[in-house]
């Protein structure tokens, strides 16, 4: 019996292992390979130490693309989405929350099935729109179309539902104005939630591809996603180059994940998760 | 007292202002002139009232949501709508010709179409059954009680979330490489053929597959972990006192206890899978001869490299139909199964 027992924890040990080590193995391989030569990737048996090809690897890339512009174009698309959609969400999240208004149901009602349309139906009219706009590779047409994201309104709504209205109610009678009650009131409490929200959002735009696809083919507008897309087209793909984007891209976000993961797992699973 | 009953009046805006009147009154200004400080009260309520006719609790509301409303009537409602009269309009240029369901009586005859439908329904078919199997049986190790680092475990396990979409497919691109790539290599060395990865329309699909549940196995055990931890202990301590065996109470407590969950990521996989694109775009661009063309990827190659709008929008809404079918046959059936 128990000799059973230790095998077979011996056995969950192994099995959960082998499964780390595919899930982790792509992430080593991608930043070894990012220091390798192009020919060093395809190397038989494969390379599995860095190489010392790092700075070449860096220097190619940003003169056939300029990586730097367009890790720039990233993070600052990112980042101003990010900030501006987490305001907004909230925001609008609060209102469906705590207060009663004419249209109200109305008004989510129609929130709740853009929630449920497929993003596919609005690509050729947004398209048109930004061409109208003349709006083709500008950051507003990345930022702007998927500011208001439904997801997020529904669960900055769901969280702060959670806060007691008499904390409003007292904050009223203390003569706090309706915007001074949402930033000082109201943010601070939901937290958690916000940074779960800003994650989520941060996560959908920096590895956003088709609509940055659609929107930009200017390389000095660029985001990390469209610049890795447009090596494969390349008549002669440089491997190296393409390990170096994967790895800028994935970094950042891994970065983000080991510091925050626990904010990090319930942000991008939505808010599905309670923990 | 006048004084602190006109104060309480003017409802201050903050106990700051409150204090600043008081200072003042301490001062002794309030004793020479009585009416100064009146009138300063006077002030601060006109403040406060001119403040809240901007924002009232009434119109707060539509303050709030208005940014989001405006947004999304122009970025999504319209577009939506928009979207719907072009799928029966032909688009050359600027010029716009109604042409009834053209579009559509030319979608239902287009060979390239269905194989789009077919794949993408092949790959659903096998994909999220594999996926959800083995998210479910790691989570289940996870949970179990002989295993510690459950923390380092689920980091692992979720690291793949994280990634951009093209970043796994492009290291997979050159993992899954036919002469040189790494996996090939492995098999060679338990004696095994190379497997042509993206160059066969069978293993193509196989190799987006791949992609897929590497990317999405981990996100879906931690779903299936947290729907486990909350199920209620009492319900297996009570089995046990029973003499039910561990097998036993999996199938008769674990399963129906993690239905809600089931479904939930059922129902999420399907959605994700019918709007495939970054996968098949990156690692094969939809090949080879069509072997991976999903019904994004030919809208985005109908609207984008071809530029017939008008068609692109018609495959759009056929997706949004065969996705809000689907959605609904899967909440029937589980609707039923409540019964």
């Amino acid at each position: 019996m128990r000799s059973s027992k230790i095998s077979s924890k011996i056995w969950i040990y192994v099995l959960l292992l082998v499964g780390v080590v595919i899930s982790i193995a792509p992430f080593y391989w991608m930043i070894v390979g990012s220091t390798l030569k192009s020919g060093e990737i395809f190397h038989i048996p494969p390379k599995i130490l860095p190489g010392d090809h790092l700075a070449e690897n860096f220097k190619s890339f940003n003169d056939s693309l300029g990586i730097v512009k367009i890790f720039w174009n990233s993070l600052f698309i990112a980042v101003v989405f990010t900030v501006l959609s987490t305001l907004i969400c909230s925001m609008a999240g609060y209102a469906f929350a705590k207060f009663r208004f004419r249209g109200r149901n109305l008004i989510f009602f129609v929130i709740l099935c853009s929630l449920m349309i497929p993003y596919q139906v609005t690509l050729i009219p947004l398209f048109e729109m930004m061409v109208s706009f003349n709006w083709l590779n500008t950051y507003q047409a990345i930022i702007l179309p998927s500011l208001a994201s439904p997801f997020a309104i529904y669960l900055m709504r769901q969280n702060m539902k959670a806060v007691p209205d008499s904390l409003i109610e007292a904050s009223r009678v203390d003569g706090a104005g309706e915007l001074r009650i949402f930033f000082t009131v109201i943010l601070p409490v939901v937290r958690p939630a916000l940074a779960a929200v800003s994650i989520f959002l941060f996560m959908s735009q920096w590895n956003s591809l088709i609509w940055p696809l659609i929107t930009l083919n200017s390389k000095e507008m660029f985001t990390l996603p469209v610049a890795l897309s447009s090596l494969i087209g390349m008549a002669r793909i440089d491997y190296g180059q393409v390990m170096l984007g994967t790895a800028l891209s994935t970094i950042p976000i891994m970065i983000i994940f080991l510091l925050m993961q626990k904010h990090f797992i319930s942000g991008i699973l939505g808010g599905s998760v309670k923990e | 007292m006048e004084l602190k009953g006109d104060g309480s009046e003017a409802q201050f805006s903050s106990p700051s202002i409150q204090q600043e009147v008081c200072i003042q009154i301490v001062r002794g200004v309030s004793m020479a002139q009585p009416e100064k400080i009146i009138s300063t009260a006077a002030d601060y309520r006109v403040n406060v009232k001119k403040r809240k006719t901007l924002i009232t609790p009434k119109s707060a509301p539509y303050f709030f949501i208005g940014p989001s409303l405006i947004l999304i009537i122009i970025f999504t409602i319209y577009p939506v709508l928009s979207s719907f009269i072009l799928s029966f309009q032909e688009v050359r240029g600027a010029e716009k010709t109604f042409v009834g369901f053209a579009n559509y009586t030319r979608l239902f005859h287009d060979p390239v179409f269905y194989k789009s439908l077919s794949n993408t329904f092949q790959i659903l078919i096998v994909q999220v059954p594999i996926m959800l199997f083995i998210s479910l049986l790691i989570a289940v190790g996870l949970h179990s009680s002989l295993v510690r680092f459950k923390a380092f475990f689920r980091i692992a396990y979720f690291m793949p979330a994280i990634t951009a979409l093209v970043a796994a497919s492009m290291v997979f691109m050159i993992l899954l490489d036919e002469h040189f790539g790494l996996v090939n290599y492995l098999l060679s060395l338990i004696g095994l053929e190379p497997i042509h990865w993206l160059t066969s329309p069978f293993w193509a699909k196989v190799s987006v597959i791949v992609v897929m549940t590497w990317r999405w196995t981990g996100y879906n055990m931690v779903i299936f972990l947290a729907g486990l931890q909350a199920i209620p202990k009492e319900l297996y301590e009570a089995a046990s006192i029973d003499g039910a065996s561990k097998i036993k109470q999996f199938f008769l407590i674990t399963i129906p206890q993690l239905k809600p969950v089931f479904i939930f990521t059922v129902v999420m996989s399907t959605i994700g899978t019918l709007q495939l694109f970054d996968e098949p775009f990156i690692l094969t661009q939809g090949g080879p001869n069509s072997a991976t063309m999903t019904i994004t990827l030919y809208l985005y190659e109908t609207g984008f490299k071809y530029f017939e709008f008008g068609y692109a929008s018609a495959i759009a809404y056929v997706l949004v139909i065969i996705i809000a079918v689907i959605s609904w046959i899967q909440m029937k059936w589980v609707g039923d199964l409540e019964e």
